[in-house]
């Protein structure tokens, strides 16, 4: 336990030193929405939208922006470097097993995310006047479980990738992939309904967050078959458990 | 009392043999050589010996414990510095010694290590900024942060400046006279000589000999060589008649007298007998680089390291 805490410490100090990961997974976030923000258009309330404004309907894609970043990018690259430079071996060889320092690692990466989340949902109502989630709770557990599978899915990468060189195109390739389903580049309404519905089903499904975030966002962006949240919340779950059990059968130390 | 002992370790990766059969023991206190050609087991012996390898068949015995079956006990007592292991670029010196002695029950007091090892001014530095004397230096104080009983140290010297290189041996040497029993992988020779007490020359997955450096060098040396020239001619019969001579070489007035036992007694006797006076009369010193060859087939790497950053 003190050498899980101490290396939590380390991590953390260490997440603190790379200043691209805390500008793009933590800060860039908020950044964005503050830029979108800015646009008067997509500050527009319409009566198509029922009175919703874009930036309304776009904040939790934004939220999406910050966990996806740090679950595909910046926690395979981290592990791919501790296996491909030897500090995994090096730890084996102590009393206390390399598990621990991807642990420490996953908190560290899991509390930034929790950070970048909370800033930016706080800028968002302070700054843009968007409201904070309506439903806590709910908004809560499709956080967590949302993230759980993104982190599973690019864990099958870090799992076997030789080099962090392979580990960051791999993340960037799945990056773009989720930030597409997640709106990034096509607000999902403009979509073709199959891709909406897909879109649901891609972690950390932006479909739930926007549910829990506002009631009537979320019913904007379900379309007419929309699944019910709960459904949503435990394919997420099936997921994050199925892509984890994976990662951990495929894992290599070194 | 035995510290380590390895018996009949044999070890492949799918068809490639890495270890055939590898066998020694290292007594408690002392500085013990492993060195051989790349290519000859080095590595996956001392892999095997710190538990991150399984040995396909034979045996390891650490203080008295198996590695697979008493691996946490084993870490405790064991400090390992591998080739090729690095640390995260940010962390700082002080910040790994710190989360590395709190890996283990009754750790070292890792501020006097890092004076020990010269590091106490570069604690606040990022391990990307240290020079590579400076990263081995702190890859044997984190080899050490858990008070081992035995060290393994693998290439210690790799990368380091001739300097660099002298100051580490000493340390070692204080080290060892701290009581840790020291495991030494190498391929400098001027490195096995200057520090070992015993040393194994493996080859092929193979143990070729087992001996102190001066014994190595001596059982390479059963074959030596005399030269000399003479001023005046010589019946070559006179040579090759001596007991333990094989072989005489003349080119012009230059002598060339192969043989072993005590060659050169003999030889001088003779000359003295035949009454001529030689000249320039030498024996070819040995030196385990010799050694080297006689068990391995192979000249050793170059001794020349590179040269040190910073």
């Amino acid at each position: 336990m003190r050498a899980l805490m101490n290396m939590i410490k380390v991590e953390a100090k260490l997440f603190l030193r790379d200043p691209a990961t805390v500008g793009f997974g933590v800060l860039f976030p908020t950044g964005l929405l503050l830029g979108l923000g800015a646009i008067p258009s997509l500050r527009e309330s319409s009566p198509e939208t029922g009175g919703l404004r874009s930036i309304d309907v776009w904040a939790p894609t934004a939220l999406v922006f910050g966990m996806v970043m740090i679950a595909v990018q910046h926690v395979p690259s981290v592990i791919a470097t501790y296996r491909e430079r030897g500090i995994l071996r090096r730890m084996s060889t102590t009393p206390v097993h390399p598990g621990n320092v991807l642990l420490a690692q996953m908190i560290v990466a899991f509390a930034s995310v929790l950070v970048s989340a909370a800033l930016m949902i706080f800028v968002a109502w302070a700054v843009l006047d968007i409201a904070p989630p309506e439903r806590p709770v709910a908004f809560a557990v499709a956080f967590l479980v949302g993230y759980a599978a993104v982190l599973g899915v690019s864990m099958i990468s870090a799992a076997v990738v030789p080099t962090s060189g392979a580990a960051t195109q791999i993340g960037t390739l799945l990056f773009v992939a989720l930030m597409f389903f997640g709106g990034a580049f096509l607000p999902r309404l403009l979509m073709p309904e199959v891709l909406q519905r897909v879109g649901e089903f891609v972690p950390p499904g932006l479909q739930a967050l926007t549910e829990a975030w506002s009631a009537e966002a979320g019913e904007l962006t379900a379309g007419a078959e929309g699944q019910p949240f709960w459904l949503q919340i435990a394919i997420m779950a099936g997921i994050a458990v199925t892509t984890s059990a994976i990662a951990a059968r495929l894992f290599r130390w070194e | 009392m035995t510290a380590l002992e390895v018996r009949h370790l044999h070890k492949r990766y799918g068809r490639h043999v890495a270890v055939d059969d590898v066998s020694f023991t290292v007594e408690e206190g002392e500085i013990f050589g492993i060195i051989g050609p790349n290519g000859a087991g080095k590595t996956t012996t001392v892999e095997s010996i710190a538990g991150l390898r399984t040995p396909d068949s034979g045996s390891i015995s650490v203080l008295g414990l198996d590695p697979r079956k008493n691996r946490a006990e084993v870490r405790e007592r064991l400090g390992v510095q591998l080739q090729e292991s690095s640390f995260q670029d940010a962390i700082k010196v002080a910040e790994a010694l710190e989360l590395y002695s709190s890996f283990y029950r009754n750790p070292a007091d890792w501020r006097e290590l890092m004076e020990l090892l010269g590091l106490t001014e570069k604690r606040d530095v990022q391990y990307r900024a240290l020079s590579g004397g400076q990263k081995q230096r702190l890859s044997i104080a984190l080899a050490l942060v858990g008070n081992p009983q035995i060290a393994i140290l693998d290439e210690l010297t790799t990368g380091l400046d001739p300097q660099a290189r002298r100051d580490t041996w000493r340390l070692i040497e204080r080290v060892r006279d701290t009581g840790v029993t020291i495991l030494l992988v190498t391929h400098f020779m001027d490195e096995a000589e200057r520090l070992c007490d015993r040393i194994a020359v493996i080859d092929s997955g193979r143990v070729a000999a087992v001996d102190s450096p001066a014994g190595l060098i001596a059982q390479a040396s059963e074959v030596q060589q005399v030269r000399f020239r003479v001023s005046r001619p010589l019946d070559r019969t006179a040579l090759t008649e001596l007991p333990g001579v094989t072989d005489v070489e003349v080119t012009e007035d230059q002598w060339r007298v192969t043989g072993g036992g005590q060659l050169l007694s003999s030889v001088a006797g003779a000359l003295a007998r035949a009454e001529v006076v030689a000249e320039e009369l030498r024996v070819d010193h040995r030196t385990l680089d010799d050694a080297f060859v006689a068990f391995t087939g192979r000249a050793p790497e170059t001794t020349e390291p590179l040269h040190e950053e910073g």
